[in-house]
């Protein structure tokens, strides 16, 4: 089931506020999404610590309604 | 049980520096994303352990748990989770990945960075 990147932003700035979340469409589905997110939470965190944040706002719904999501994460 | 599963992965994670769960093997992966990481392996030439998580259904659900991480590969560095396959590749382009297996002391070919 996809996901438009509307709501991928949405879910994103649920959890981190200030987010700066950018997003490309890996292909023609709105089903595969590579986000480049930028967010004052992520400083001092190890890459893995920033995109396991950004899974977590999407809870289970990462990997069933969105199918992927290539992260990039970094503090601005 | 679910512990036995945490044992077993802990055990496999402690004995070796950099370990990493995989699909396939390296000589024949079975997935682009863990043929990557392989690859970067392999260039950088640190000696690392590969596990085919596809020989062991209980290892390749129970890793996910382990690491709170929803994807395979996974890379470990001295019982550390590094990332998966995308991480792995940005470190390794920005030159960290060096910086991390020299400050963990794990040997590779590749000439340290100035």
């Amino acid at each position: 089931m996809p996901m438009p990147a509307a709501e991928i932003e949405r879910i994103i700035k649920a959890a981190l506020p200030d987010a700066v979340v950018e997003l490309t469409a890996l292909a023609d589905d709105d089903d595969h999404w590579a986000a480049k997110v930028v967010s004052e939470s992520f400083r001092g965190l190890s890459r893995v610590r920033q995109h396991q944040l950004v899974n977590a706002a999407f809870g289970n719904r990462l990997g069933t309604e969105l199918h992927a999501l290539a992260l990039t994460t970094s503090a601005p | 049980m679910a512990t036995d599963v945490n044992s077993k992965i802990k055990n496999v994670i402690e004995s070796s520096d950099v370990v990493l769960f995989m699909k396939g093997t390296p000589e024949a992966p079975q997935c682009g994303f863990s043929m990557q990481v392989v690859q970067i392996l392999n260039h950088v030439g640190a000696p690392y352990k590969a596990i085919n998580v596809l020989a062991d259904p209980e290892i390749r659900e129970g890793i996910k748990a382990f690491s709170n991480w929803p994807t395979i590969p996974q890379l470990y560095v001295k019982n550390e989770f590094i990332g998966g396959c995308d991480i792995t590749r940005e470190m390794f382009q920005s030159g960290e990945l060096v910086a991390l297996f020299d400050k963990e002391g794990v040997p590779h070919k590749q000439a340290a960075k100035a």
